[in-house]
């Protein structure tokens, strides 16, 4: 089903009526939310659909091993906390109850990174994609505007695999129409240059990065900018394209580099064609309270950061 | 229960024993003590409560088992055997490499393990997603799902439980092994847990509870039918029973979480106990 992202005022109805949506195709779809439905707005499903709908309260292992209670008698449940919680809370239930047993379930974790500005640092996830990536054959997506989370969610669902969706609830933007081709594992090549790659994740620093392509080409660098919607399964095709190209890339992440993406891309490169790399990430930092423009400069997720870790990457 | 019936359980569980011993002998140790105190409930339940096939193991509208407490693995395998849903002679791979009769229960590679157990309390919540799912789908099966006392010392345990409570979740019936041990030692001296206390936290968190002995096939039968005539909520029946119960080298001490068993040890083992129970 394809729908005009335009239908929606913030990034939580895109993903919501995305799984609202499936599951008017699917009597299979169920949702688990755990105490945060008012939050992400799972609250229209339940209303459309009450007898598949469950509240779990606050209590996220538990929420992850009834989904997986569900999966096993044939139904495709979506669950949701905040991605903090969604991953670091109930991971050994992520690894077992869903991983391990082959057992499926499409997981939103909400507000990643920077994005939970005012809940502050307990509540802001950058180690979440290193966390799913140690299970095996866990999707992994983090779109970066409105249209590619709609879409992508679909294409979760497609998969039949247990995916993580990363996504800010709040806010919205436009990247993508309704005609664009957008497809789960192929990044898109947002500007093609020859000079440097930026890769970047979500919509902060995807965001960022274009930003930053704009100032690097009043300075006469011609930036390549990819927006690496899908970090598993790794688009390896596109990474190696824009690195032989250029010969210098840059992967911005609203995460933590140990397991992140930028590790990842580094560590598939390492194999099959060095180059030379820089990263934007948090570092070794916890998370902190702040409005997101606060969290951007405090965190140096900003164009002008991006500039610069491109002209020392050129330097 | 006629008194025949009775004693065709009794025998069922006297096998299981023993196959139970043999089983974890072949491989020379394993957990016996928490695996032989849940036979007298696993016969009851594969010999004549459960709604099951061994020829279609998977059929949709079957009764499920979780086994949470899943190092009871081998019990449940020689349950498995002889109800028919693989050949006995599988129980000698226990553990083996490439084994389809892992230490931990597993849906991947067991016929008729309805849920993956070994992280304890993740089978428990899993049990009660399966009782949900049901209700979705409208299939009409009881949820059936084992847990150890030492088990209850996981928050998840307690997570599942009020959820299960909140969702009236009647077709579940829960049984905690409270056997009085854990691996390190007796329960009493690191979180105790008295039958009774056990009975009103279950409760308190909405469910229908009682307390049996583990080991009375007949009181555990008569538990089950009174749970199910008890609507809108589910069911907790707290068995006491004795870790080891029939390897007798393991009854009444401390360390029998898991023992060395050899060949003779089990010939040994299983001859006292045919003494002890006159068979």
């Amino acid at each position: 089903m394809k729908r005009d992202a335009h239908d929606f005022n913030h990034y939580k109805e895109a993903v919501i009526g995305a799984a609202v949506d499936i599951a008017s195709t699917d009597d299979r779809v169920v949702f688990v939310d755990s105490d945060l439905s008012s939050c992400i707005g799972s609250t229209s499903f339940e209303k459309k659909y009450p007898e598949r709908f469950f509240n779990a309260g606050i209590a996220e292992a538990n929420m992850v091993g009834v989904a997986a209670g569900l999966s096993s008698v044939g139904l495709v449940p979506f669950i949701h906390s905040f991605g903090c919680f969604m991953s670091r809370r109930d991971y050994d239930q992520l690894f077992i109850s869903l991983g391990y047993t082959h057992q499926r379930a499409i997981c939103i974790g909400s507000d990643p990174g920077i994005t939970a500005q005012y809940n502050g640092g307990t509540h802001m996830p950058f180690e979440d994609i290193a966390l799913m990536r140690q299970i095996p054959n866990f999707v992994i997506i983090e779109p970066s505007d409105a249209q590619s989370l709609y879409d992508l969610t679909w294409q979760a669902y497609k998969s039949g695999q247990n995916a993580y969706i990363r996504t800010p609830r709040k806010g919205i933007n436009f990247r993508y129409s309704l005609e664009d081709e957008i497809t789960l594992g192929k990044g898109i090549e947002l500007r093609e240059g020859k000079d440097v790659a930026i890769i970047a994740t979500g919509i902060v620093m995807v965001d960022e990065a274009m930003k930053a392509s704009d100032i690097l080409k009043e300075k006469g660098i011609d930036a390549t900018v990819v927006d690496l919607h899908t970090i598993r399964p790794l688009d390896t095709e596109l990474i190696e394209k824009v690195a032989a190209r250029t010969g210098k890339v840059l992967v911005c992440e609203n995460g933590r580099y140990a397991g992140g993406v930028g590790e990842m891309i580094a560590g598939h490169l390492s194999t099959v064609l060095p180059t030379k790399m820089a990263f934007l990430n948090v570092g070794e930092r916890y998370g902190e309270v702040g409005n997101l423009s606060y969290l951007k400069e405090a965190f140096g997720f900003t164009a002008d950061n991006i500039v610069n870790k491109v002209m020392g990457l050129l330097a | 229960m006629d008194k025949k019936r009775l004693e065709e359980i009794k025998e069922k569980a006297f096998e299981i024993r023993c196959l139970t011993i043999n089983e974890i002998s072949t491989f020379g140790s394993g957990h016996i003590g928490g695996a032989m105190s849940i036979t007298d409930l696993l016969a009851l339940l594969y010999f004549d409560v459960m709604n099951v096939d061994p020829k279609n193991p998977k059929k949709e509208d079957r009764d499920r088992l979780v086994v949470s407490k899943g190092h009871a693995g081998p019990a449940v395998y020689s349950t498995l055997a002889l109800k028919g849903y693989f050949d006995k002679s599988m129980l000698s791979t226990l553990n083996q490499g490439g084994t389809n009769l892992p230490s931990h229960c597993d849906m991947l590679k067991t016929p008729g393990i309805d849920f993956t157990a070994g992280s304890l309390g993740q089978g428990f919540s899993a049990a009660m997603g399966i009782a949900c799912g049901n209700r979705v789908k409208g299939v009409d099966a009881w949820t059936y799902t084992i847990i150890g006392d030492g088990e209850s010392q996981e928050g998840q345990i307690w997570e599942a439980a009020e959820f299960a409570g909140a969702q009236k979740l009647d077709k579940v019936i829960a049984f905690e092994d409270l056997n009085g041990q854990q691996l390190d030692g007796y329960t009493k001296d690191i979180i105790p847990e008295e039958a009774e206390a056990v009975a009103l936290r279950w409760k308190s968190f909405g469910w229908s509870t009682e307390v049996v002995d583990g080991h009375d096939i007949e009181a555990l039968k008569d538990a089950i039918e009174r749970a199910k005539s008890v609507e809108n909520m589910p069911h907790m029946i707290v068995m006491k029973t004795q870790k080891s119960r029939g390897y007798i080298p393991g009854e009444g001490i401390k360390a029998n979480h898991s023992m060395p068993i050899k060949k003779e040890d089990a010939e040994a083992a299983i001859k006292a106990l045919k003494e002890r129970e006159g068979r």
